[in-house]
């Protein structure tokens, strides 16, 4: 049995609609999981090898390095480009990657006592002072 | 990511506190008012087995669930941004809530009196991953004002557990709350003495658990 052939004129009307409802997906080509570990509260900061890419503002990627030139973190990045939290780690990964963004320190699992000690005592006098 | 290096304890740049409670309780009111910006509103997508729910019969075995989470900012110093997230306000999505309190400096929960039992889930939760929180009963207006010591007795907390009030459409107040919840860490984690290695967050199950998992989260 042989494929049918669709005429041109009526795929188009479906076809667009069916595309935007899946661009952020389209953009992670699928993938749902990041390679990393990506805490919403991450800043990401845009690298001068990322900073030396030509921008493109059809593509998300170069949208996000533009972004963080000024450190944003993972929420905010999906925040700005529209996508969610899924999408943006998954972009921001993909980034980190090919070293075009780097991602900050945040308090983990294997942050050592003092690590932790010295965060929460300077959130506490930040908290203070503001 | 290296989180052991011992040169790095300055190079934590950003915190974050996590504001639990039920739906209605004030939670979006309370990081707007301590935001130095608009709140912000994310969704993620969950997947979860469906075991319990019961709407999703269409779909065995497995539910798809966009949920919103809004957040706040707070620029600390040059070199420290805080964060204040919003849990999603309804208890069936607990099982997001790891994603939101791995890494957190503490949590709030607020409590609306008219509605004590909704904040069960969430000091259960945060009981179960160790994290330091301070329950905040949000005063409504024309609300019989219930006292700290009612609330702790009504909701069975532990004595080291501080039990405050507090407006979360004030600024002021809300910013007193996150101190109180920064302080409870703080001299939580000073009893607990140097060694620990683990205070905050439990050991992490594997990721994708039996029953609890966030494919897009």
């Amino acid at each position: 049995m042989t494929e049918p052939e669709w005429p041109a004129a009526e795929q188009q009307p479906t076809a667009r609609p069916r595309a935007s409802l899946a661009r952020p997906y389209s953009w992670t080509e699928g993938r749902t999981r990041p390679a990393i570990e990506l805490p919403i509260e991450a800043l990401v900061r845009t690298t001068p090898e990322g900073n030396a890419q030509p921008f493109n503002r059809s593509d998300a990627r170069s949208t996000l390095i533009q972004l963080c030139l000024r450190p944003h973190s993972t929420a905010e990045v999906a925040v700005e480009l529209g996508v969610p939290l899924g999408v943006a780690r998954v972009l921001i990964a993909d980034l980190v990657d090919s070293g075009f963004v780097t991602v900050l320190d945040t308090l983990g699992e294997h942050s050592t006592w003092d690590e932790r000690h010295d965060l929460i005592e300077r959130v506490l006098s930040g908290l203070r002072a503001i | 990511m290296d989180y052991a290096r011992s040169d790095s304890v300055r190079s934590i740049k950003s915190a974050k506190i996590v504001v639990a409670g039920g739906f209605g309780a004030g939670k979006t009111t309370f990081v707007g008012s301590v935001s130095e910006i608009a709140p912000l509103r994310t969704e993620a997508v969950m997947t979860s087995a469906s075991e319990g729910v019961d709407e999703t019969a269409s779909v065995p075995g497995k539910i798809s669930t966009t949920v919103a989470m809004d957040f706040g900012r707070i620029t600390l110093a040059n070199d420290l941004v805080l964060y204040v997230f919003g849990t999603p306000g309804q208890h069936r999505f607990w099982f997001m809530w790891d994603d939101l309190v791995s890494g957190a400096v503490a949590a709030v929960v607020l409590v609306d009196t008219r509605r004590l039992a909704d904040c069960f889930a969430a000091i259960d939760f945060f009981e179960s991953r160790n994290l330091p929180f301070v329950v905040a009963i949000n005063q409504f207006e024309r609300t019989h004002q219930h006292s700290p010591d009612e609330v702790r007795e009504a909701l069975q907390i532990a004595p080291n557990v501080p039990v405050i009030s507090c407006d979360a459409r004030s600024h002021e107040s809300a910013r007193q709350t996150l101190i109180a919840a920064t302080e409870h860490a703080l001299s939580r984690l000073r009893t607990r003495g140097t060694g620990m290695r683990r205070v905050v967050a439990a050991p992490a199950a594997p990721a994708g658990g039996p029953h609890q998992r966030s494919d897009l989260g």
